[in-house]
């Protein structure tokens, strides 16, 4: 059974995460003793945070077959959200059925290494199976409308996701200082964090709307705030957990920082096209799991082709 | 004993964490939830598929579920030996006959009274059948008539939103999809006519549907 490596500076990594996440919990609490506000909507998203950083971490401490179990487990959820969100024909039942099955069928082809077949199985074969299991059911009544939100669906919970899981199979000698691990650890706490700081400059600073039809919430404050406060820790942590350079580094944060506000407005649109407000009630005080990942659909290919890249990986199948 | 010690490990360990992680469950008005408990109730809700049923009884803990029992056909859940088993003792079916015998109305439903004067739960289906595309058909009096009977057990209306997606009639095959129940506060027999009172209870659930189609709309 293969296990992931845990270098001495994830571990640090981890421990700090969890002290921030801890800091958070008493800063909240403090803030709730001092105020006398009602601050036990932050405290639940605080608390659903912890547990997104509980199950991540464990899910990587097993073995990498737990880990990839994960994976499907976060697109599954994931992708029944968003054709739950949509309206879907009756006629296409098997349909969805060929959708969910790619799940499997595309990490398993990830677990392999096999990474040319997965950077071509959505976009190009799940493509055209859905296209031809649609034209079997013979209702062409909405048929390219509904065959676009289905592989627009494929696209985001299957095969962005499934970048989390090609970073998860990156050899070690591409990455000596973190590994696989530092590489997943250095994406998912900068996506977050972006969110975060983008916020934060929002409701501290923001004052100038960026698309107020979108998402009136967001501003030029914030996304500068994001894109200076991303970079700063992107510089931080790939300094210790991945081979990039400074410059490297600076670039990287700034893309992810940039990238990571449109997948983030891209599923506000998305939302604000079916009505709703969020994409479901799964993470108490997040939403649903496409609201909490919406970011991280853009970040993660993005930033494994970086990676890819700058390091000309090979990957054991090509 | 042996079957109660059975239907609480199909529901706690097989039913449960496959609503929950292979579909998932959206509540709203959980405070509405009755007290199963501690009370009997009557738990009233549009059908459009088998899984309306299991949905309703997983927002329940394991030995909440003991005592909840859903009234369905016995020609067709209980058409089998095997049929008979899964349902009546592994689910706590009430199986009733559809065919209406000339008889008094406390013989007529005997089966339903005996458990709800024993402090136990039943689920109903007012339509009398799984219906098509999720629209909500005439309500048939026989809640109404339970009520009358009991006129101090709460009624309380759902509405399921999903599983019709899930499983519509005259499929086979479940599609996984996020399902929605929405719970509104219980209503008492109020001393009308039984026709009065089922409309009462249909427009609660019609109103359920509304808010329904509002927070879609948002």
């Amino acid at each position: 059974m293969e296990h992931f490596v845990f270098t001495h500076n994830v571990k640090v990594a981890i421990v700090l995460l969890y002290a921030f996440v801890f800091l958070l919990f008493g800063i909240v609490k403090i803030a709730q003793i001092a105020t006398k506000k009602d601050l036990d909507n932050i405290w639940i998203r605080v608390k659903s945070f912890f547990f997104i950083c509980l199950f991540f971490t464990a899910a990587f401490c097993f073995n990498k077959i737990v880990a990839f179990l994960f994976l499907m487990l976060i697109s599954y959820l994931s992708l029944k959200e968003f054709f739950s969100l949509i309206p879907t024909r009756k006629t296409d039942r098997k349909v969805l059925w060929w959708a969910y099955l790619s799940i499997p069928a595309s990490y398993y082809i990830v677990y392999i290494q096999w990474a040319t077949l997965f950077y071509l199985f959505i976009p190009l074969y799940m493509f055209i199976l859905i296209s031809v299991r649609m034209v079997m059911s013979s209702n062409t009544e909405g048929f390219l409308k509904n065959l676009a939100v289905i592989q627009y669906g494929l696209m985001t919970t299957v095969y962005a996701l499934g970048y989390l899981g090609m970073i998860a199979v990156v050899p070690m000698q591409y990455n000596p200082k973190g590994g696989c691990l530092g590489l997943l650890f250095y994406i998912l706490v900068l996506t977050v964090a972006n969110d975060f700081i983008q916020m934060f400059c929002g409701k501290a600073l923001g004052k100038h709307k960026i698309i107020p039809k979108v998402s009136p919430n967001k501003t030029w404050e914030g996304f500068i705030g994001g894109v200076i406060g991303t970079t700063i820790l992107s510089v931080v942590m790939a300094y210790f957990l991945t081979p990039f350079t400074l410059l490297q580094s600076v670039f990287g944060g700034a893309v992810l920082a940039i990238f990571g506000f449109f997948g983030d407005v891209t599923m506000s649109a998305i939302k604000r096209d079916l009505g709703v407000k969020d994409t479901s009630t799964l993470i108490p005080g997040h939403g649903g799991i496409l609201d909490r990942l919406d970011s991280l659909l853009f970040t993660a290919p993005l930033f494994f082709h970086y990676f890819a890249y700058l390091n000309s990986i090979v990957f054991a199948r090509g | 004993m042996f079957y109660r010690f059975l239907k609480y490990i199909t529901f706690t360990f097989f039913i449960k964490p496959f609503i929950y992680l292979v579909f998932g469950v959206n509540v709203s008005g959980a405070d509405n939830l009755p007290k199963v408990s501690r009370e009997a109730s009557i738990i009233v809700a549009n059908h459009n598929s088998h899984f309306d049923t299991l949905i309703l009884m997983s927002l329940f803990s394991g030995s909440q579920i003991l005592k909840i029992h859903p009234v369905a056909a016995a020609d067709y859940f209980c058409d089998t030996k095997f049929k008979t088993f899964v349902f009546t003792k592994l689910l706590g079916v009430i199986p009733i006959s559809r065919k209406v015998k000339k008889a008094s109305k406390e013989e007529l439903f005997k089966d339903i009274n005996e458990p709800l004067r024993a402090g136990e739960t039943i689920i109903i289906y007012p339509e009398g059948t799984r219906g098509n595309d999720n629209t909500l058909a005439e309500f048939k009096s026989g809640v109404a008539h339970i009520a009358k009977m009991n006129p101090d057990i709460p009624v309380v209306p759902c509405y399921i939103n999903g599983p019709d997606r899930i499983l519509p009639k005259g499929s086979f095959l479940f599609v996984p999809f996020i399902a929605d129940v929405y719970i509104s506060e219980p209503v008492y027999y109020d001393n009308t006519s039984t026709k009065e009172f089922t409309e009462r209870i249909r427009s609660e659930v019609e109103k359920l549907k509304e808010e329904h189609k509002r927070r879609e709309e948002l």
